[in-house]
């Protein structure tokens, strides 16, 4: 099996991210693999294991970003591609989805394409079937179980009722969800093999393909209006009395 | 305009939000609801009653449960053709996945998760939130049909005005063999969907600090704290249950063991606005606050008084859970005649 996962570094999401003179900022919080692509990771793994193959790890982003590939070798991917590119510093969706699409065609023969569910940064949740959309692939979103026999494909997929149960054939796109289990650590051995690794970088004529134009233009960011409000404590001779006067508090706020 | 808005449905089921789209479609123009599916001119009548003038229904075998690439096919091929100015989709599993799949067909882009829209000179402006909701941008895009999913509760529902109707027009399916079949459904874990719901109780880690219960002889330690989280939860779904609220965790409850994953309110579970949010044991890390800040009335029950989450609560109560939800739940039933 040809696997490959796309990941994206993301400021921690224990981060205090607010804007400052009209910028992004979130101080001094370090940057991160996204955490639900360490779960499209651990299913990329999960299926070299169970079906021999190769997992290589894809990411966009610039010298900052190595750190991020590295921590996908520690944890097992075999090895890793740096998309970089000036023209690439701020991509909408679609045009993420078109260079990824890309990237996948230029590695060539891939059966299995894994992503997060959505990037905790941008929060949209759409290049993992627009990548499938671009490369005529099944688009199995929100997958939480996989199983695969020869070229057939088996998954569960999350939906707001319960899960649909699917089949279809490979090559195929997974996004991956937390049902589907926890990522593993980095092992010793992977860490210090992801120490001495060296990173190939493709820059978008290596990869084939013009700057792909976005659609989606972003005039301002703002930090959310604060919510101004002062707690009132309930408090009481016995839990009963409390109770009784929250019940009325919250009943009072007619929303009930 | 004219605004397209997807219904968005599970056998029959349809999401709220897609009623709430056709509310944002009416304000801006005429609305053309699209339903997809088998047996649901039902839901083509419902539609007109919600205020969409005309619905374009297409029934096929092969549409019978959703498939991402017929369903897709088949939008994408009708929007080449009608070249609607505006597509509406609820923020759901299904919208989100379709709505992409249709831009990429139609080169146009995607503003997913919107909580407002403002049109000016014809052109829109729309507001979402990044980063869990910890930041809102503003986006707009350059090409056309605009491309939207809307975040469920974020917009009102129009009034059903009952005998209301509107042009109905049957549309086949996209002709093509999609590899991928639906081999049917698990079904889910019960109670309210949490982006639907309007009133939410959630439980975290404090729920299984009960002291005063003696776990069952033979349990090891980490069994033993689940056994107690169970009983905690009971709580939490009894409290639920009176007030019909949709049952939501903390990452902690969760990552613990206590609860599904579908239940997770925050950064890397659900994003919920509900109007009553009641927090139960949970501290209110910021990952967690980032799920839940837009609710309307957020109410805190917490045994340490400077947890956080009492910094958003309009109503706090600093003391042991175990014995104040009961007394609560008994109150509600009492003042709510259940």
């Amino acid at each position: 099996m040809r696997i490959v996962v796309c990941i994206k570094q993301v400021p921690d999401s224990t981060a205090k991210v607010v804007v400052e003179q009209g910028k992004i900022s979130w101080g001094d919080a370090p940057l991160i693999m996204n955490p639900w692509d360490e779960y499209a990771l651990e299913a990329a793994l999960q299926q070299k294991e169970a079906l021999g193959g190769t997992v290589t790890a894809v990411t966009i982003g610039d010298e900052s970003s190595i750190e991020t590939l590295k921590r996908a070798l520690a944890m097992g991917a075999d090895d890793a591609i740096l998309i970089k590119d000036p023209a690439l510093a701020t991509l909408d969706t679609q045009a993420t989805a078109q260079v990824l699409a890309a990237v996948l065609q230029k590695i060539g023969a891939v059966d299995m394409a894994f992503f997060g569910r959505q990037a905790i940064d941008g929060d949209a949740g759409l290049v993992p079937a627009q990548a499938a959309r671009l490369l005529g692939w099944p688009s199995l979103t929100l997958t939480s179980v996989i199983k695969i026999e020869g070229t057939n494909v088996r998954v569960e997929r999350s939906i707001e009722e319960g899960r649909q149960v699917v089949t279809t054939k490979l090559p195929a796109v997974f996004s991956m969800t937390k049902d589907f289990g926890e990522p593993r650590y980095p092992s010793f051995m992977g860490i210090r093999k992801a120490a001495r690794a060296e990173i190939p970088s493709w820059s978008l004529a290596e990869v084939g393909i013009p700057a792909p134009a976005s659609v989606i233009s972003w005039p301002e960011v703002m930090n959310p209006p604060s919510r101004e409000v002062t707690c009132e404590f309930i408090t009481g001779a016995n839990p009963e009395e409390i109770a009784e006067k929250l019940a009325k508090k919250i009943l009072a706020e007619k929303v009930l | 305009m004219n605004t397209w808005v997807y219904i968005d449905h599970c056998k029959g089921n349809v999401i709220p939000a897609s009623w709430e789209a056709i509310g944002v479609g009416k304000a801006l123009g005429n609305v053309t609801a699209l339903v997809f599916g088998s047996g649901v001119e039902a839901l083509a009548k419902i539609a007109f009653e919600y205020g969409a003038d005309k619905v374009l229904l297409a029934e096929d075998v092969t549409l019978v449960d959703y498939r991402a690439e017929a369903y897709a096919t088949t939008m994408s091929q009708l929007a080449a053709e009608q070249t609607p100015d505006l597509v509406l989709f609820p923020t759901t599993t299904r919208g989100r996945e379709l709505a992409g799949m249709v831009a990429i067909d139609l080169k146009s882009g995607v503003m997913v998760d919107v909580i407002t829209l403002d049109v000016t000179d014809g052109k829109i402006t729309i507001t979402r939130p990044i980063y869990a909701g910890k930041l809102l941008t503003k986006e707009i895009c350059s090409t056309k049909p605009q491309i939207i999913t809307l975040r469920g509760r974020a917009f009102p529902k129009p009034a059903q005005q009952f005998g209301r109707s509107g042009t109905l027009t049957k549309v086949s399916a996209a002709p093509g063999d999609f590899p991928t079949k639906v081999e049917g459904y698990t079904t889910s874990e019960g109670g309210v969907s949490l982006a639907d719901a309007g009133v939410i109780v959630s439980g975290g880690r404090g729920v299984s600090n009960n002291p005063a219960l003696t776990p069952p002889a033979g349990l090891d330690e980490k069994h033993a704290e689940i056994w107690r989280a169970r009983q905690g939860f009971a709580l939490v779904k009894e409290l639920a249950s009176v007030l019909g609220a949709a049952v939501g965790a903390s990452r902690a409850a969760v990552d613990a063991g206590y609860v599904p994953y579908a239940h997770q309110v925050g950064q890397t579970g659900k994003v919920v606005s509900p109007d009553v949010y009641i927090a139960l044991g949970i501290s209110g890390a910021i990952q967690h606050q980032a799920g839940m800040r837009s609710s309307k009335v957020i109410v805190a029950i917490n045994k340490d008084p400077e947890a956080p989450i009492f910094k958003l609560a309009r109503f706090g109560v600093v003391g042991d859970l175990f014995q104040v939800v009961p007394a609560l739940t008994a109150a509600f039933k009492q003042k709510m005649g259940k």
